[in-house]
């Protein structure tokens, strides 16, 4: 019992990395209805950016504060720039330019930094959590903030006119701009935002995965997982999809026989899969219905 | 009135195409044909493999073109049922001693077999929940294939080493040669096949699905089955390919098979113009040939130069070779008024 409890704690604490990537995932499936599959690599540059001004000798905060500004403006320079020519194009040709855009900034960032894995710092310290071993104060941390994050946004969409002005761009575009909301730039800003929302995530895991260009691909993974299983049009879907996967993947780890970390990902994605094959649209998803 | 529409022009997950716009004319694929032809006279052995290796993914995109072009359904597993065809052939040649030419119709049938079973549970996911399920299928299978309980026939991590054949009845050419006019020959009749597949009853099923699934299951089409169908050629083409492709480069292992084949693919079928056969061999050479040119031009940056070459291509043709195709056609159309 305490093994499971253990592995069960464990697992929420890996659960808050994919939880907050996840929700970077659902912010840009909000607003542009894709998955875009560079956001792991947005959330990389941009958590390099905050690590070369810290080597600059800003402060932590400053620092992060800084990132998340020029994040926030790179991720809508990177839709005027890229995506907005494409807005008409078929949408597999988007997810082609989203593959392009990977490539790119992975090997930018692997030249411009190296491929060298580097230590990156935490500001909630590292030492045991309540006393548990299994959770430090930076995973715990790191849950606080995904949740304080949540929250934010939660009131972001429900009680601001801008927040309403981005779901309705998002979910009716046309009628939308018939009410005047300029949903061209409620695009942009979905960006911005999840540009953002990625380099927090990617500050926040840095110091558990150390920092380097392929960091992010194995959590993004998890986290594209993590938004499917919660629901995509769901932020709370995704942060608990994201500890749900977290939980699944470290007890099938444990307790059926010959799975060793190879094979951690398969069947957490077979679960996954299982569970959409009964719930379509995820756990927290509203089902689309359409009409003839 | 407007919102109905909407909802009508956004249904379709891939655009569509134009029945007549699937294929080439009769004149241009007798260019093409005669150049793929006669070009293996006049070039180096290596040239000839990487033209058969040309050949094969462009089966491959082919098969996931069929799939995603003509049924609407998005598919990341091509990887999977790829390499379930390039083991096939491998072990029955290896193992069992099989010829490698019969290895190949047995690659398919498993690999169709294989991809209409995968179907069946798919049938319930689209759009986005789908490449999700089909890229589980492509991460878990080279970990499959990596299992100690099938390593007395996969070779484990190993892999498997597979004898290049010779060219028969005593005909003076290279093996590469042999396998080159090999591989044009099997390329040609699945080509014909697939063109005259989306044209028949079937293929008009695969793509009423595509453009409404309700309205075509109002018409009558059983959607279940012809989407499970639509997986399962696509499958099978792709084993195809893959019982090919490990005859061409005399090996099968693991990591020959992983996600990355699944993307390049996809790749190839959007540079190739989704829906456009015939773009497939032009996506096949785009993704065989510019991570080269890529390297060429900076090591350090090659994937950068990469996306940058995939970002100028989808931004001058957003259909990809296809849209070429039509432009090039109306110019002709032009000029012979």
């Amino acid at each position: 019992m305490e093994l499971f409890t253990n592995q069960v704690l464990a697992g929420i604490a890996t659960g808050a990395i994919y939880a907050c990537m996840a929700l970077a995932v659902v912010m840009i499936y909000q607003a542009i209805d894709h998955l875009n599959f560079a956001q792991g690599e947005m959330a990389m540059f941009s958590t390099f950016i905050s690590w070369q001004l810290m080597q600059w000798g800003i402060p932590y905060w400053w620092a992060f504060l800084a990132t998340l500004i020029i994040s926030f403006a790179g991720g809508i320079a990177i839709e005027r720039l890229l995506f907005k020519p494409l807005a008409k194009a078929p949408i597999l040709t988007n997810v082609a330019g989203f593959i392009a855009l990977y490539g790119i900034i992975n090997s930018v960032a692997g030249l411009i930094w190296d491929f060298t894995i580097k230590q990156y710092p935490t500001p909630f310290g590292s030492s045991p959590f309540l006393g548990s071993q299994l959770i430090s104060t930076h995973q715990a941390g790191m849950i606080g903030v995904t949740v304080l994050l949540l929250i934010l946004l939660f009131l972001f969409f429900q009680y601001t006119r801008i927040g309403l002005a981005m779901r309705a761009a998002a979910a009716l575009p046309e009628s939308a701009r018939l009410v005047g909301i300029n949903t061209s730039w409620m695009i942009a800003l979905g960006w911005g935002m999840a540009s953002a929302i990625g380099a927090i995530a990617g500050i926040l895991i840095a110091p558990v995965v150390f920092l380097e260009p392929n960091m992010m691909l194995g959590v993004l993974l998890y986290g594209f997982a993590a938004a499917v299983l919660g629901g995509l049009t769901s932020p709370l879907g995704a942060v608990v999809g994201g500890f749900l996967v977290g939980v699944f993947e470290n007890l099938a780890g444990t307790y059926i026989p010959g799975v060793g970390n190879e094979l951690k990902l398969p069947i957490a994605l077979a679960l996954i899969i299982t569970v959409l094959v009964f719930k379509p649209a995820g756990l927290f998803g509203r089902p689309i219905v359409k009409r003839v | 009135m407007s919102a109905v529409d909407d909802v009508v022009t956004e249904a379709p997950a891939v655009e569509a195409v134009p029945k007549r716009a699937m294929t080439l004319g009769l004149g241009t694929s007798l260019v093409v044909l005669a150049a793929l032809v006669i070009a293996p006279v006049f070039v180096k052995n290596f040239i000839i493999f990487q033209m058969t290796m040309l050949l094969i993914y462009g089966l491959a995109v082919l098969a996931l073109n069929i799939l995603t072009g003509g049924s609407g359904q998005f598919s990341l597993g091509q990887s999977a049922f790829y390499a379930v065809g390039a083991y096939t052939s491998a072990i029955l040649m290896e193992h069992v001693g099989m010829n490698y030419a019969l290895t190949l119709p047995i690659a398919g049938i498993i690999c169709f077999a294989f991809g209409f079973l995968f179907g069946q549970p798919a049938l319930r996911l689209s759009g986005v929940y789908l490449a999700l399920a089909t890229f589980a299928l492509a991460t878990a299978m080279p970990q499959l294939l990596k299992l100690g309980f099938f390593e007395h026939w996969t070779g484990g991590v190993q892999g498997l080493v597979v004898t290049k054949p010779d060219a028969p009845f005593g005909l003076p050419m290279s093996q590469d040669m042999w396998l080159y006019y090999f591989t044009l020959v099997i390329t040609i009749g699945i080509y014909i096949a697939s063109v005259n597949l989306l044209r028949s009853r079937s293929g008009r099923a695969f793509m009423a699905i595509r453009d409404n699934e309700i309205a075509a299951s109002a018409m009558g089409v059983d959607v279940a089955l012809y989407k499970t169908l639509a997986f399962g050629v696509s499958a099978g083409i792709t084993g195809v390919a893959g019982g090919l492709g490990a005859i061409a480069v005399q090996f099968v292992a693991p990591d020959g098979y992983t996600i990355v084949l699944s993307i390049s693919l996809f790749l190839g079928m959007v540079v190739g113009g989704v829906g456009w056969l015939p773009g497939s061999i032009v996506g096949s050479a785009f993704i065989i040939f510019v991570p080269n040119i890529a390297e060429g031009i900076s090591k350090g940056l090659s994937g950068a130069v990469f996306g940058v070459l995939l970002f100028v291509v989808i931004f001058l043709v957003p259909h990809g070779a296809r849209q070429v195709a039509i432009v090039a056609q109306q110019l002709i159309g032009k000029l012979r008024n």
